[in-house]
């Protein structure tokens, strides 16, 4: 009896098998992105994992290879090492646009479909399709968030490092609030960094004897700025906007916390959505070769729920 | 040779003039002290000159320990990386709770801290005495292994403690004071006194300081070498992990920027200290001084209104280099 439903169960699978593989189409993506280097690339790691796991459950011809790359050097290198695998699409994350535009036209060459995400190669017509969050924007939304809260005040900015993304929100954070009754008192770089935040917030305690609200670009850096405002007890601090969607920021303004009443949003998981975009061009037959910009979300209470991701590390 | 043991072992009850070599750095900081209350009203305020003291804590507590290598001949490139993996560790460990989630929680966590430190530190100093790598190369790839024990044991994101309660408790050891002193600026001035009392009047000091200054010498005069090389590594270890402990309080967490260029920033307060980075010569007060004035200079920048942000780093480097120069006309008036 237990020797035929073994038979039975063996000859089930072998069956399912032969018919799973006759209607499969088999597909290899690679994924290639930066190594877990700070908060933010960590959650794209743990993004491209998530949506790797969700992918492959659906398709099961699908193989997705998630590659992770310290720098600019060795993510050309892996490049190299991921085509000659033989792949059909590529999902990356370039490190930096400028070294890696050669090694992305060398893989679309090939005849791979080339998705990029998030940062702009110097040659836009490698890639299929352009998955990117809005930086601009990230700032502009900041920005008119705060001219809407307070119609007039003093405010202190917390920069990141200086590079373009950093300007370009900068610049719409600048547009935003130009011609309200918001003064912008000071602006350091706080190198996207919580311990770097906190001192430069410390010292903008020192400095000023009021501020009204800080805009700091980054959620990490917001961890910093709130215990400086915790340590000198101030009051007249009235909120703080960071950046981003960690997961800590999403759940304090979640939970309502006068400090933290939003976030603007620049999702790591924006990668998911580029490889979900890729897949779905072949095995669904659906059109995605274009330009594919996020939007720079509001956070608020209403909505936190839906960008609040428990697991990810960031 | 004979000149830089003189001014590192005895210098100071020997002359009765003053000594400008080793009051240079103190001359550099006054001096700094004097432009940045030009600079900003706010500058000499006590709460900002406390947070300023209170922020140098990690490095001149690190930077002790890097006197100890540097004056052995060594040098320590991991010290960074290496807080980031002990705050790490001290960190999972209380998350864990042992002891009862309390003070014995804390205690432990602090032991264990050291611990971690001090094992780092000895793998530091066993890779370059035993396996006869140079400091730099040894230090080099340490480096780059704590960095990523970190960022592995993160998973690329943060570590932070879970229980408010124990954050409650363990918060006043960066952000209390006793009698009105904060608390770290109490532990930068019992680690620097205990680390000159180690360096100037023990034996292990004065055999750190002879083979600092001569390894062939000292090894003839029978210093176990290997040894007081090995053990000043694990003197930077521990004094990691102090800092370590001061540092995990202040904001509950450790990331991948944890730490990150405090090595730098150790050595260049060694350095504009007083140090020599050739070895043999060790001054663990010039020291604290540096990591001050480090600190007081990236203050000055932020109080400051008249520096754009993007040239806060040429003016910090120019400021570092002038503090140099201050130090070495002074010292050359005591030769002459």
């Amino acid at each position: 009896m237990d020797r035929l439903l073994r038979t039975c169960a063996v000859a089930v699978l072998v069956l399912g098998a032969t018919a799973a593989q006759a209607q499969t189409k088999t597909v290899t993506v690679a994924v290639s992105i930066p190594a877990a280097d700070h908060g933010w690339t960590g959650g794209v790691v743990f993004q491209a994992e998530r949506a790797k796991a969700l992918l492959e459950a659906r398709h099961p011809g699908l193989k997705i290879i998630v590659k992770t790359s310290p720098d600019g050097a060795s993510q050309a290198n892996a490049l190299e090492d991921l085509t000659t695998q033989g792949i059909d699409a590529l999902v990356t994350l370039p490190q930096n646009s400028d070294e890696l535009t050669d090694p992305l036209r060398q893989v679309k060459n090939k005849g791979v479909f080339v998705t990029v995400v998030d940062r702009a190669l110097s040659d836009p017509t490698i890639q299929d399709l352009y998955v990117a969050g809005n930086n601009p924007d990230v700032g502009r939304v900041a920005g008119e968030y705060m001219k809407g809260k307070l119609p007039s005040g003093q405010v202190v900015v917390i920069r990141g490092l200086p590079i373009v993304i950093d300007e370009e929100r900068q610049k719409g954070f600048d547009a935003a609030i130009a011609g309200s009754g918001l003064k912008v008192l000071d602006k350091q770089f706080g190198n996207w960094s919580r311990d770097d935040a906190f001192k430069v917030m410390q010292d903008y305690l020192a400095k000023f004897p009021k501020i009204d609200a800080v805009w700091c670009q980054d959620d990490d850096m917001a961890v910093g700025v709130l215990e400086a405002i915790k340590q000198a007890k101030r009051s007249d601090v009235q909120f703080v906007v960071g950046g981003a969607g960690m997961k800590d920021m999403v759940k304090r303004v979640a939970d309502g916390d006068a400090m933290i009443p939003v976030d603007v949003l620049y999702p790591p998981a924006m990668i998911a959505t580029a490889m979900e975009l890729t897949v779905a061009n072949f095995y669904d037959q659906i059109p995605v070769r274009g330009r594919y910009i996020m939007d720079a979300t509001l956070v608020t209470k209403a909505n936190a729920k839906e960008f609040y991701y428990p697991d990810s590390p960031f | 040779m004979a000149d830089t043991l003189r001014d590192a072992s005895a210098a100071p009850p020997r002359l009765p003039r003053v000594d400008w070599v080793a009051a240079a750095p103190f001359v550099a900081l006054a001096c700094l002290l004097v432009f940045g209350a030009f600079v900003s009203p706010s500058f000499l305020s006590l709460g900002n000159l406390a947070n300023v003291l209170t922020r140098s804590a990690f490095i001149a507590i690190i930077g002790v320990g890097a006197t100890f290598v540097i004056a052995s001949g060594g040098i320590d490139l991991s010290v960074g990386s290496m807080a980031a993996f002990v705050a790490s560790v001290m960190i999972l460990f209380m998350n864990t709770e042992l002891g009862g989630g309390g003070v014995g929680t804390l205690a432990l966590g602090m032991l264990l801290a050291a611990g971690v430190g001090s094992m780092c530190g000895l793998l530091n100093g066993l890779v370059t005495t035993v396996g006869r790598i140079e400091p730099f190369i040894t230090t080099l790839g340490t480096m780059g292994i704590f960095r990523a024990l970190t960022i592995w044991l993160a998973n690329g994101g943060s570590i932070a403690m879970k229980s408010q309660d124990l954050r409650t408790l363990y918060r006043p050891v960066y952000f209390g004071s006793v009698g009105g002193v904060p608390l770290p600026i109490a532990l930068i001035l019992a680690i620097t006194a205990v680390g000159a009392f180690v360096l100037y009047k023990t034996a292990f000091g004065r055999h750190l300081l002879a083979v600092g200054s001569s390894e062939d010498v000292a090894r003839y005069s029978g210093i176990p070498i290997n040894r007081v090389r090995t053990v000043a590594y694990v003197v930077q270890g521990l004094c990691v992990a102090v800092a370590v402990m001061v540092y995990v309080p202040r904001l509950g967490a450790a990331t991948a920027t944890t730490g990150l260029l405090w090595e730098l920033q150790a050595i260049t307060a060694v350095v504009v200290g007083g140090t020599a980075l050739r070895g043999g010569v060790g001054r663990v007060w010039g020291t604290l001084c540096g990591a001050l004035l480090l600190e007081i200079v990236g203050n000055i920048m932020v109080l400051s209104s008249f520096v754009s942000e993007y040239l806060i780093g040429a003016v910090q480097g120019t400021i570092i280099i002038v503090a140099m120069l201050v130090q070495r006309s002074l010292s050359n008036r005591n030769r002459a």
